[in-house]
Protein backbone atom coordinates (compact mmCIF):
# COMPACT_ATOMS: atom_id res chain seq x y z
CA UNK A 1 0.00 0.00 0.00
CA UNK A 2 1.25 3.32 -0.82
CA UNK A 3 1.05 6.81 -0.44
CA UNK A 4 1.54 9.15 -3.83
CA UNK A 5 0.95 12.46 -4.09
CA UNK A 6 0.50 14.28 -7.58
CA UNK A 7 0.94 17.79 -8.69
CA UNK A 8 -1.20 19.09 -4.98
CA UNK A 9 -1.69 21.98 -4.37
CA UNK A 10 -3.95 23.84 -1.95
CA UNK A 11 -4.79 27.63 -2.01
CA UNK A 12 -6.20 29.82 0.84
CA UNK A 13 -7.36 33.02 -1.00
CA UNK A 14 -4.44 34.57 -2.21
CA UNK A 15 -1.70 32.02 -0.35
CA UNK A 16 -0.58 28.87 -1.43
CA UNK A 17 0.12 26.94 1.58
CA UNK A 18 1.19 23.70 -1.17
CA UNK A 19 2.42 24.78 -4.12
CA UNK A 20 2.65 21.89 -6.60
CA UNK A 21 4.18 19.18 -4.89
CA UNK A 22 4.96 15.67 -5.56
CA UNK A 23 6.05 12.74 -3.68
CA UNK A 24 5.47 9.02 -3.23
CA UNK A 25 5.77 6.61 -0.44
CA UNK A 26 6.35 3.24 -1.38
CA UNK A 27 4.94 -0.05 0.80
CA UNK A 28 7.38 -0.07 3.22
CA UNK A 29 8.97 2.61 3.24
CA UNK A 30 9.33 4.68 6.30
CA UNK A 31 9.52 8.78 5.18
CA UNK A 32 10.32 11.55 7.31
CA UNK A 33 8.44 14.69 6.29
CA UNK A 34 10.62 17.83 7.40
CA UNK A 35 9.92 21.86 7.13
CA UNK A 36 9.35 24.71 8.99
CA UNK A 37 6.32 25.74 10.84
CA UNK A 38 4.07 26.85 8.57
CA UNK A 39 5.64 25.20 5.86
CA UNK A 40 2.50 22.99 4.52
CA UNK A 41 3.28 19.81 6.14
CA UNK A 42 0.01 19.48 8.75
CA UNK A 43 -2.33 20.56 5.34
CA UNK A 44 -0.45 17.98 3.17
CA UNK A 45 -1.50 15.58 5.93
CA UNK A 46 -4.85 16.69 5.94
CA UNK A 47 -5.84 16.29 2.47
CA UNK A 48 -4.06 12.74 2.43
CA UNK A 49 -6.24 12.10 5.65
CA UNK A 50 -9.30 13.38 3.47
CA UNK A 51 -10.26 15.67 6.26
CA UNK A 52 -9.38 18.88 3.36
CA UNK A 53 -10.01 18.88 -0.60
CA UNK A 54 -7.14 19.71 -2.62
CA UNK A 55 -7.86 22.89 -4.88
CA UNK A 56 -6.01 20.94 -7.66
CA UNK A 57 -4.24 17.48 -8.00
CA UNK A 58 -4.42 14.15 -6.72
CA UNK A 59 -3.69 11.86 -3.64
CA UNK A 60 -3.93 8.58 -3.79
CA UNK A 61 -3.65 6.38 -0.40
CA UNK A 62 -3.42 2.28 -0.95
CA UNK A 63 -4.40 3.14 -4.98
CA UNK A 64 -7.63 4.98 -3.83
CA UNK A 65 -8.01 8.43 -4.33
CA UNK A 66 -8.73 10.85 -1.68
CA UNK A 67 -11.48 12.56 -3.18
CA UNK A 68 -13.45 10.35 -4.96
CA UNK A 69 -13.00 6.80 -3.23
CA UNK A 70 -12.50 9.00 0.40
CA UNK A 71 -14.11 5.82 2.34
CA UNK A 72 -11.71 3.63 1.73
CA UNK A 73 -9.15 5.18 1.77
CA UNK A 74 -10.38 6.27 5.50
CA UNK A 75 -10.50 2.74 6.31
CA UNK A 76 -7.03 1.61 5.18
CA UNK A 77 -5.08 4.92 7.09
CA UNK A 78 -4.29 5.19 10.67
CA UNK A 79 -3.89 9.04 11.48
CA UNK A 80 -2.29 11.41 14.62
CA UNK A 81 -3.27 15.04 13.88
CA UNK A 82 -1.20 17.42 14.78
CA UNK A 83 -2.79 18.49 17.97
CA UNK A 84 -3.78 15.37 19.11
CA UNK A 85 -7.68 15.91 19.08
CA UNK A 86 -9.13 13.54 22.14
CA UNK A 87 -12.55 12.98 23.59
CA UNK A 88 -10.63 13.67 27.37
CA UNK A 89 -14.30 12.58 28.89
CA UNK A 90 -14.09 8.81 27.65
CA UNK A 91 -12.07 6.33 29.72
CA UNK A 92 -8.86 5.25 27.82
CA UNK A 93 -9.95 1.52 26.94
CA UNK A 94 -13.69 3.21 26.54
CA UNK A 95 -11.69 5.30 23.78
CA UNK A 96 -9.93 2.45 22.30
CA UNK A 97 -12.93 0.30 21.87
CA UNK A 98 -14.56 3.33 20.38
CA UNK A 99 -12.41 3.79 17.71
CA UNK A 100 -11.55 0.05 17.40
CA UNK A 101 -15.62 -0.20 16.15
CA UNK A 102 -15.70 2.72 13.75
CA UNK A 103 -12.68 0.48 11.95
CA UNK A 104 -15.24 -2.32 12.40
CA UNK A 105 -13.76 -4.54 15.19
CA UNK A 106 -15.79 -5.93 17.34
CA UNK A 107 -16.12 -8.60 19.88
CA UNK A 108 -12.59 -10.81 20.80
CA UNK A 109 -10.56 -9.01 18.09
CA UNK A 110 -11.56 -6.05 19.50
CA UNK A 111 -10.64 -6.85 22.94
CA UNK A 112 -7.42 -8.34 21.28
CA UNK A 113 -6.35 -5.50 19.70
CA UNK A 114 -7.01 -2.97 22.42
CA UNK A 115 -5.13 -4.94 24.91
CA UNK A 116 -1.83 -4.95 22.51
CA UNK A 117 -2.67 -1.43 21.68
CA UNK A 118 -2.84 -0.62 25.30
CA UNK A 119 0.84 -3.22 26.02
CA UNK A 120 2.80 -2.00 23.04
CA UNK A 121 2.18 1.74 24.05
CA UNK A 122 2.76 1.55 27.28
CA UNK A 123 -0.69 1.93 28.78
CA UNK A 124 -1.35 -0.88 31.09
CA UNK A 125 -1.12 1.31 34.06
CA UNK A 126 -3.14 4.12 32.90
CA UNK A 127 -6.08 1.85 30.73
CA UNK A 128 -8.91 2.42 33.27
CA UNK A 129 -8.30 6.34 33.44
CA UNK A 130 -10.07 9.14 31.68
CA UNK A 131 -8.48 10.79 29.06
CA UNK A 132 -8.64 13.91 30.43
CA UNK A 133 -6.35 12.76 33.66
CA UNK A 134 -3.42 11.65 31.49
CA UNK A 135 -0.26 13.39 31.56
CA UNK A 136 0.90 15.15 27.59
CA UNK A 137 2.90 12.33 26.72
CA UNK A 138 0.37 9.82 27.98
CA UNK A 139 -1.91 11.61 25.86
CA UNK A 140 0.06 11.49 23.18
CA UNK A 141 0.48 7.42 23.69
CA UNK A 142 -3.26 7.32 23.27
CA UNK A 143 -3.68 9.06 19.79
CA UNK A 144 -0.86 6.77 18.77
CA UNK A 145 -2.65 3.80 19.89
CA UNK A 146 -6.10 5.03 18.30
CA UNK A 147 -3.83 5.30 14.61
CA UNK A 148 -2.57 1.86 15.09
CA UNK A 149 -5.57 -0.09 16.43
CA UNK A 150 -6.92 -1.08 13.42
CA UNK A 151 -3.55 -2.02 11.77
CA UNK A 152 -3.66 0.30 9.04
CA UNK A 153 -1.42 -0.46 6.00
CA UNK A 154 -0.96 3.42 5.79
CA UNK A 155 0.41 5.34 9.17
CA UNK A 156 0.28 9.43 8.49
CA UNK A 157 1.72 10.84 11.88
CA UNK A 158 1.60 14.45 12.33
CA UNK A 159 4.56 15.00 14.65
CA UNK A 160 3.87 11.78 16.55
CA UNK A 161 6.76 12.72 19.42
CA UNK A 162 6.10 15.89 20.25
CA UNK A 163 5.66 16.46 24.27
CA UNK A 164 7.20 13.30 25.28
CA UNK A 165 9.79 13.51 27.48
CA UNK A 166 13.39 11.48 26.51
CA UNK A 167 12.98 8.34 27.66
CA UNK A 168 9.26 8.18 26.05
CA UNK A 169 10.86 9.28 22.39
CA UNK A 170 12.97 6.47 22.30
CA UNK A 171 10.40 4.16 23.21
CA UNK A 172 7.85 5.50 21.13
CA UNK A 173 10.53 5.77 17.98
CA UNK A 174 11.20 1.70 18.76
CA UNK A 175 7.47 1.83 18.84
CA UNK A 176 6.82 3.35 15.29
CA UNK A 177 10.23 0.84 14.06
CA UNK A 178 8.64 -2.11 15.25
CA UNK A 179 4.99 -1.32 13.74
CA UNK A 180 6.08 0.22 10.45
CA UNK A 181 8.28 -2.88 9.35
CA UNK A 182 5.31 -3.75 6.61
CA UNK A 183 3.47 -0.49 6.45
CA UNK A 184 3.54 2.80 4.36
CA UNK A 185 4.54 5.49 7.41
CA UNK A 186 4.77 8.75 6.58
CA UNK A 187 5.46 11.02 9.76
CA UNK A 188 6.56 14.63 10.08
CA UNK A 189 8.79 16.10 12.59
CA UNK A 190 11.33 18.74 13.69
CA UNK A 191 13.96 16.42 15.33
CA UNK A 192 16.97 15.43 13.19
CA UNK A 193 17.70 12.45 14.89
CA UNK A 194 14.50 11.02 15.03
CA UNK A 195 15.03 11.50 11.06
CA UNK A 196 18.10 9.60 10.99
CA UNK A 197 17.43 7.15 13.24
CA UNK A 198 13.71 6.09 11.69
CA UNK A 199 13.69 7.14 8.13
CA UNK A 200 14.80 5.29 4.90
CA UNK A 201 13.71 8.47 2.79
CA UNK A 202 13.49 12.46 3.78
CA UNK A 203 11.13 14.98 2.17
CA UNK A 204 11.67 18.21 2.83
CA UNK A 205 9.39 20.95 2.00
CA UNK A 206 9.42 24.79 2.83
CA UNK A 207 6.57 27.59 2.28
CA UNK A 208 4.44 24.86 0.03
CA UNK A 209 7.72 23.61 -2.10
CA UNK A 210 9.57 20.46 -1.89
CA UNK A 211 13.04 21.30 -1.47
CA UNK A 212 14.71 17.95 -0.75
CA UNK A 213 13.31 13.87 -1.23
CA UNK A 214 16.14 11.65 -1.35
CA UNK A 215 17.60 9.10 1.00
CA UNK A 216 18.93 10.44 4.40
CA UNK A 217 22.58 8.94 3.08
CA UNK A 218 22.22 11.14 -0.27
CA UNK A 219 21.31 13.83 0.97
CA UNK A 220 24.11 14.28 4.12
CA UNK A 221 26.47 13.54 1.08
CA UNK A 222 25.47 15.70 -1.67
CA UNK A 223 23.73 19.00 0.18
CA UNK A 224 26.24 20.29 2.48
CA UNK A 225 28.14 22.78 0.94
CA UNK A 226 29.89 25.09 3.32
CA UNK A 227 32.17 23.97 6.27
CA UNK A 228 31.70 25.03 9.32
CA UNK A 229 34.67 25.73 12.48
CA UNK A 230 33.67 26.61 16.17
CA UNK A 231 36.52 28.55 17.61
CA UNK A 232 37.06 29.98 20.92
CA UNK A 233 39.96 32.44 21.97
CA UNK A 234 40.59 33.65 25.47
CA UNK A 235 40.67 37.12 25.07
CA UNK A 236 41.57 40.31 22.12
CA UNK A 237 39.18 39.03 19.35
CA UNK A 238 36.58 40.66 17.42
CA UNK A 239 34.58 39.08 14.68
CA UNK A 240 35.64 41.54 12.09
CA UNK A 241 39.29 40.97 12.90
CA UNK A 242 38.52 37.00 11.74
CA UNK A 243 36.55 38.08 8.73
CA UNK A 244 39.98 39.69 7.28
CA UNK A 245 41.14 36.37 6.69
CA UNK A 246 40.91 34.67 3.31
CA UNK A 247 38.55 31.81 2.52
CA UNK A 248 36.19 32.94 5.25
CA UNK A 249 32.70 33.39 3.86
CA UNK A 250 31.23 34.71 7.34
CA UNK A 251 31.80 34.73 11.17
CA UNK A 252 28.78 34.30 13.83
CA UNK A 253 29.40 35.63 17.12
CA UNK A 254 28.50 32.44 19.90
CA UNK A 255 29.90 34.43 22.94
CA UNK A 256 32.36 37.05 23.86
CA UNK A 257 35.48 35.15 22.12
CA UNK A 258 33.82 32.39 20.30
CA UNK A 259 32.86 32.33 17.15
CA UNK A 260 31.25 30.17 14.17
CA UNK A 261 33.73 30.76 10.95
CA UNK A 262 32.05 29.61 7.72
CA UNK A 263 34.33 28.72 5.02
CA UNK A 264 33.65 27.22 1.57
CA UNK A 265 33.29 23.26 0.78
CA UNK A 266 36.27 21.34 0.46
CA UNK A 267 38.57 24.26 2.43
CA UNK A 268 40.12 23.41 5.90
CA UNK A 269 40.15 27.11 8.05
CA UNK A 270 41.31 25.64 10.85
CA UNK A 271 45.45 25.68 10.13
CA UNK A 272 44.50 29.42 8.71
CA UNK A 273 42.76 29.94 12.22
CA UNK A 274 45.46 28.85 13.88
CA UNK A 275 48.22 30.65 12.28
CA UNK A 276 46.00 34.16 12.63
CA UNK A 277 46.11 33.13 16.86
CA UNK A 278 49.81 32.34 16.33
CA UNK A 279 50.98 35.76 14.46
CA UNK A 280 48.86 37.91 16.49
CA UNK A 281 49.64 36.33 20.19
CA UNK A 282 46.81 35.03 20.67
CA UNK A 283 45.34 32.07 22.94
CA UNK A 284 43.10 29.45 20.78
CA UNK A 285 41.63 27.34 23.45
CA UNK A 286 38.72 25.22 21.19
CA UNK A 287 39.20 24.59 17.28
CA UNK A 288 36.52 22.31 15.99
CA UNK A 289 34.97 21.63 12.78
CA UNK A 290 31.20 20.66 12.86
CA UNK A 291 30.08 17.33 11.02
CA UNK A 292 27.64 17.56 8.02
CA UNK A 293 24.48 17.02 10.00
CA UNK A 294 21.01 16.98 9.00
CA UNK A 295 20.26 20.08 10.59
CA UNK A 296 22.65 22.22 9.06
CA UNK A 297 21.22 20.78 5.43
CA UNK A 298 17.94 21.42 7.14
CA UNK A 299 18.81 25.34 7.72
CA UNK A 300 20.73 25.83 4.13
CA UNK A 301 17.89 24.25 2.50
CA UNK A 302 14.36 25.96 4.50
CA UNK A 303 16.73 28.97 5.79
CA UNK A 304 15.09 33.03 4.91
CA UNK A 305 18.41 34.29 4.66
CA UNK A 306 22.42 33.71 4.92
CA UNK A 307 23.45 31.89 8.00
CA UNK A 308 25.37 35.00 9.79
CA UNK A 309 21.86 36.66 10.39
CA UNK A 310 20.69 33.06 11.95
CA UNK A 311 19.46 34.08 15.46
CA UNK A 312 20.14 30.42 16.65
CA UNK B 1 -23.86 5.49 13.18
CA UNK B 2 -24.33 3.16 16.52
CA UNK B 3 -21.20 3.50 17.43
CA UNK B 4 -21.63 7.27 17.69
CA UNK B 5 -24.72 6.71 18.81
CA UNK B 6 -23.80 4.99 21.81
CA UNK B 7 -20.76 7.39 22.26
CA UNK B 8 -22.81 10.28 22.79
CA UNK B 9 -25.36 8.72 25.24
CA UNK B 10 -22.32 7.50 27.15
CA UNK B 11 -21.22 10.74 27.49
CA UNK B 12 -24.47 11.99 28.56
CA UNK B 13 -24.65 9.70 31.41
CA UNK B 14 -20.82 10.28 32.33
CA UNK B 15 -21.21 13.76 32.64
CA UNK B 16 -23.89 15.69 34.48
CA UNK B 17 -25.89 16.54 31.23
CA UNK B 18 -28.64 13.47 31.37
CA UNK B 19 -28.98 14.08 35.20
CA UNK B 20 -29.68 17.66 35.11
CA UNK B 21 -32.37 18.12 32.27
CA UNK B 22 -33.80 14.64 33.48
CA UNK B 23 -34.28 15.91 36.96
CA UNK B 24 -35.08 19.55 35.73
CA UNK B 25 -37.39 18.32 33.47
CA UNK B 26 -39.28 15.84 35.81
CA UNK B 27 -39.05 18.64 38.54
CA UNK B 28 -40.61 21.47 36.86
CA UNK B 29 -43.19 19.74 35.14
CA UNK B 30 -44.10 17.57 38.58
CA UNK B 31 -44.65 20.85 40.51
CA UNK B 32 -46.75 22.60 37.22
CA UNK B 33 -48.81 19.61 37.08
CA UNK B 34 -49.30 18.88 40.99
CA UNK B 35 -48.12 21.39 43.23
CA UNK B 36 -48.96 24.66 41.75
CA UNK B 37 -52.49 26.07 42.44
CA UNK B 38 -52.49 27.74 38.94
CA UNK B 39 -51.81 24.69 36.80
CA UNK B 40 -52.19 21.86 39.16
CA UNK B 41 -54.59 18.84 38.09
CA UNK B 42 -55.42 18.61 41.67
CA UNK B 43 -56.86 22.04 41.95
CA UNK B 44 -58.54 21.94 38.26
CA UNK B 45 -60.99 19.95 39.19
CA UNK B 46 -60.79 17.76 35.29
CA UNK B 47 -59.30 14.85 34.80
CA UNK B 48 -56.35 15.52 32.37
CA UNK B 49 -53.07 16.39 31.47
CA UNK B 50 -53.09 19.79 29.66
CA UNK B 51 -50.65 21.11 31.86
CA UNK B 52 -47.98 19.01 30.80
CA UNK B 53 -48.96 19.05 27.21
CA UNK B 54 -49.35 22.49 26.87
CA UNK B 55 -45.90 23.69 28.92
CA UNK B 56 -44.10 20.56 28.15
CA UNK B 57 -43.05 22.24 24.71
CA UNK B 58 -41.96 25.80 26.58
CA UNK B 59 -39.98 23.70 29.35
CA UNK B 60 -38.47 22.02 26.00
CA UNK B 61 -37.26 24.98 24.50
CA UNK B 62 -35.08 25.97 27.00
CA UNK B 63 -33.70 22.19 27.65
CA UNK B 64 -32.93 20.58 24.13
CA UNK B 65 -30.57 23.42 23.38
CA UNK B 66 -29.02 22.80 26.20
CA UNK B 67 -28.31 18.91 25.41
CA UNK B 68 -27.86 19.37 22.21
CA UNK B 69 -25.06 22.83 22.07
CA UNK B 70 -22.37 20.72 22.59
CA UNK B 71 -22.77 18.41 19.77
CA UNK B 72 -20.85 19.86 16.82
CA UNK B 73 -19.88 23.19 18.52
CA UNK B 74 -17.59 20.80 21.19
CA UNK B 75 -16.34 18.79 18.59
CA UNK B 76 -15.02 21.74 16.42
CA UNK B 77 -13.62 23.60 19.62
CA UNK B 78 -11.60 20.75 20.83
CA UNK B 79 -10.47 19.53 17.23
CA UNK B 80 -12.07 16.17 17.53
CA UNK B 81 -13.90 16.98 14.27
CA UNK B 82 -10.82 16.16 12.31
CA UNK B 83 -10.56 12.92 14.21
CA UNK B 84 -14.58 12.22 13.10
CA UNK B 85 -13.92 12.99 9.83
CA UNK B 86 -10.41 11.17 9.24
CA UNK B 87 -12.51 8.14 10.32
CA UNK B 88 -14.24 5.34 7.88
CA UNK B 89 -17.80 7.16 9.10
CA UNK B 90 -19.92 9.46 6.57
CA UNK B 91 -20.96 12.76 7.76
CA UNK B 92 -25.18 10.81 8.29
CA UNK B 93 -23.66 8.83 10.72
CA UNK B 94 -22.45 11.24 12.44
CA UNK B 95 -25.52 13.44 12.50
CA UNK B 96 -27.92 10.90 13.05
CA UNK B 97 -25.55 9.28 15.57
CA UNK B 98 -26.01 12.80 17.39
CA UNK B 99 -29.48 13.05 16.73
CA UNK B 100 -31.28 9.86 17.96
CA UNK B 101 -28.80 9.81 21.32
CA UNK B 102 -30.56 13.32 22.27
CA UNK B 103 -33.62 12.24 20.91
CA UNK B 104 -33.07 9.22 23.11
CA UNK B 105 -32.56 10.86 25.93
CA UNK B 106 -35.40 13.30 25.97
CA UNK B 107 -37.62 10.09 25.25
CA UNK B 108 -35.91 8.97 28.64
CA UNK B 109 -37.29 12.32 30.64
CA UNK B 110 -40.73 11.62 29.21
CA UNK B 111 -41.23 7.88 30.16
CA UNK B 112 -41.62 8.84 33.80
CA UNK B 113 -44.67 10.84 32.97
CA UNK B 114 -46.60 7.89 32.03
CA UNK B 115 -46.84 7.89 35.84
CA UNK B 116 -48.63 11.05 35.65
CA UNK B 117 -51.52 9.46 33.31
CA UNK B 118 -51.94 6.44 35.90
CA UNK B 119 -52.41 8.93 38.97
CA UNK B 120 -54.73 10.83 37.13
CA UNK B 121 -56.25 8.00 35.99
CA UNK B 122 -56.98 6.23 38.81
CA UNK B 123 -57.92 9.66 40.51
CA UNK B 124 -60.91 10.20 37.56
CA UNK B 125 -64.49 9.82 38.69
CA UNK B 126 -64.88 7.15 37.88
CA UNK B 127 -61.66 5.84 37.58
CA UNK B 128 -60.59 5.90 33.91
CA UNK B 129 -62.77 8.73 33.26
CA UNK B 130 -59.94 10.23 31.08
CA UNK B 131 -59.44 10.90 27.61
CA UNK B 132 -57.27 7.84 26.64
CA UNK B 133 -56.84 8.48 23.01
CA UNK B 134 -56.80 12.77 23.65
CA UNK B 135 -53.38 11.95 25.78
CA UNK B 136 -51.78 9.19 23.38
CA UNK B 137 -52.10 11.72 20.52
CA UNK B 138 -50.84 14.39 22.68
CA UNK B 139 -47.94 12.27 23.49
CA UNK B 140 -46.95 11.37 20.24
CA UNK B 141 -46.96 14.89 19.30
CA UNK B 142 -44.63 15.68 22.55
CA UNK B 143 -42.39 13.16 21.34
CA UNK B 144 -42.53 14.20 17.57
CA UNK B 145 -42.27 17.85 19.29
CA UNK B 146 -39.74 16.74 21.07
CA UNK B 147 -37.34 15.21 17.96
CA UNK B 148 -37.77 18.45 15.85
CA UNK B 149 -36.53 20.47 18.35
CA UNK B 150 -33.26 17.91 19.05
CA UNK B 151 -33.02 18.31 14.87
CA UNK B 152 -33.29 22.49 15.51
CA UNK B 153 -30.38 21.93 18.57
CA UNK B 154 -28.37 19.55 16.20
CA UNK B 155 -28.40 22.17 13.27
CA UNK B 156 -27.88 25.33 15.49
CA UNK B 157 -24.59 23.60 16.91
CA UNK B 158 -23.20 22.86 13.91
CA UNK B 159 -23.26 26.36 12.42
CA UNK B 160 -20.86 27.66 15.01
CA UNK B 161 -18.21 26.36 17.41
CA UNK B 162 -19.51 28.13 19.94
CA UNK B 163 -21.82 26.73 22.11
CA UNK B 164 -23.75 29.82 23.92
CA UNK B 165 -24.41 30.89 20.26
CA UNK B 166 -25.70 27.15 19.62
CA UNK B 167 -27.57 27.81 22.35
CA UNK B 168 -29.76 30.88 21.68
CA UNK B 169 -29.84 30.19 17.92
CA UNK B 170 -31.67 26.66 18.64
CA UNK B 171 -33.51 28.41 21.78
CA UNK B 172 -34.68 31.44 19.41
CA UNK B 173 -35.61 28.88 16.38
CA UNK B 174 -37.39 26.42 18.12
CA UNK B 175 -39.66 29.36 19.79
CA UNK B 176 -40.35 30.31 16.01
CA UNK B 177 -40.81 26.99 15.22
CA UNK B 178 -43.63 26.24 17.87
CA UNK B 179 -45.21 29.72 18.34
CA UNK B 180 -43.81 32.38 15.71
CA UNK B 181 -45.99 30.91 12.59
CA UNK B 182 -48.85 30.80 14.59
CA UNK B 183 -48.41 34.92 15.84
CA UNK B 184 -47.43 35.31 11.92
CA UNK B 185 -50.33 34.12 10.68
CA UNK B 186 -52.53 36.81 12.53
CA UNK B 187 -51.16 39.70 10.76
CA UNK B 188 -53.43 41.22 8.33
CA UNK B 189 -51.07 41.61 5.35
CA UNK B 190 -51.60 37.69 4.51
CA UNK B 191 -55.16 37.23 6.31
CA UNK B 192 -56.47 35.59 2.89
CA UNK B 193 -53.01 32.75 3.65
CA UNK B 194 -53.43 32.96 7.75
CA UNK B 195 -54.26 29.16 7.19
CA UNK B 196 -51.21 27.90 5.45
CA UNK B 197 -49.27 30.02 7.62
CA UNK B 198 -50.07 28.29 10.43
CA UNK B 199 -49.57 25.02 9.34
CA UNK B 200 -46.12 25.63 8.21
CA UNK B 201 -45.80 26.26 12.29
CA UNK B 202 -45.63 23.04 14.97
CA UNK B 203 -48.24 24.36 17.34
CA UNK B 204 -50.86 23.69 14.57
CA UNK B 205 -50.32 19.74 14.25
CA UNK B 206 -49.41 19.30 17.95
CA UNK B 207 -52.65 21.01 18.51
CA UNK B 208 -54.33 18.74 15.58
CA UNK B 209 -52.64 15.54 17.10
CA UNK B 210 -53.99 16.06 20.51
CA UNK B 211 -57.45 15.49 19.46
CA UNK B 212 -56.87 12.05 19.53
CA UNK B 213 -56.99 11.48 15.90
CA UNK B 214 -53.38 10.39 14.70
CA UNK B 215 -53.23 11.88 11.00
CA UNK B 216 -50.69 11.16 9.16
CA UNK B 217 -50.42 14.92 7.55
CA UNK B 218 -49.34 15.86 10.84
CA UNK B 219 -46.52 13.22 11.88
CA UNK B 220 -45.64 13.93 8.10
CA UNK B 221 -45.17 17.87 8.74
CA UNK B 222 -42.71 16.62 12.32
CA UNK B 223 -40.92 13.89 10.11
CA UNK B 224 -40.21 16.74 7.29
CA UNK B 225 -39.11 19.02 9.44
CA UNK B 226 -36.70 16.74 11.43
CA UNK B 227 -35.25 15.62 7.67
CA UNK B 228 -34.81 19.04 6.50
CA UNK B 229 -33.10 20.17 9.63
CA UNK B 230 -30.86 16.97 9.29
CA UNK B 231 -30.28 17.11 5.48
CA UNK B 232 -28.90 20.97 6.65
CA UNK B 233 -26.40 20.10 9.35
CA UNK B 234 -25.29 17.60 6.38
CA UNK B 235 -24.43 20.41 4.01
CA UNK B 236 -23.12 22.50 6.46
CA UNK B 237 -20.76 19.70 7.66
CA UNK B 238 -19.85 18.53 3.63
CA UNK B 239 -19.53 22.22 3.00
CA UNK B 240 -15.69 21.86 4.19
CA UNK B 241 -14.91 20.01 1.09
CA UNK B 242 -15.79 22.67 -1.27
Amino acid sequence: MSLQIRNLTKVYGQQYAVNNISFEVAAGEIVGFLGPNGAGKSTTMKIATCYLPPTEGEVYVGGHNVVDNAMEAKRITGYLPEHNPLYLDMYVHEYLGFIGKLYGLSGNTLRQQVGEMVERCGLTREQNKKIETLSKGYRQRVGLAQALIHNPKVLILDEPTSGLDPNQLVEIRKLIKDISRDKTVIFSTHIMQEVQALCNRVVVINRGNIVADDTVEHLLQTQQSNVVVIAEFEKDVTAEQLQQLPEVISVQSLDTFKFKVVAAQGVDIRPALFRFAADNNLSLIGLKQEESSLENIFHSLTAQSPVEHNQN
Amino acid sequence: MLQVLAKEFSSFLNSLIAYVVIGVFLTGIGLLMWVFPETSVLDYGYADMDTLFSLGPYVFIFLIPAITMRSFAEEKKAGTMELLMTKPLSDWDVILGKFLATFCLVLIALVPTILYYTSVYSLGNPAGNVDTAGITGSYIGLCLLGGVFCSVGIFASSITPNQIVAFIVAAFLCFILFTGFESLATLNVWSANALMIKQLGIEYHYESLSKGLVDSRDILYFISVIFLLLSATKLILGSRQW
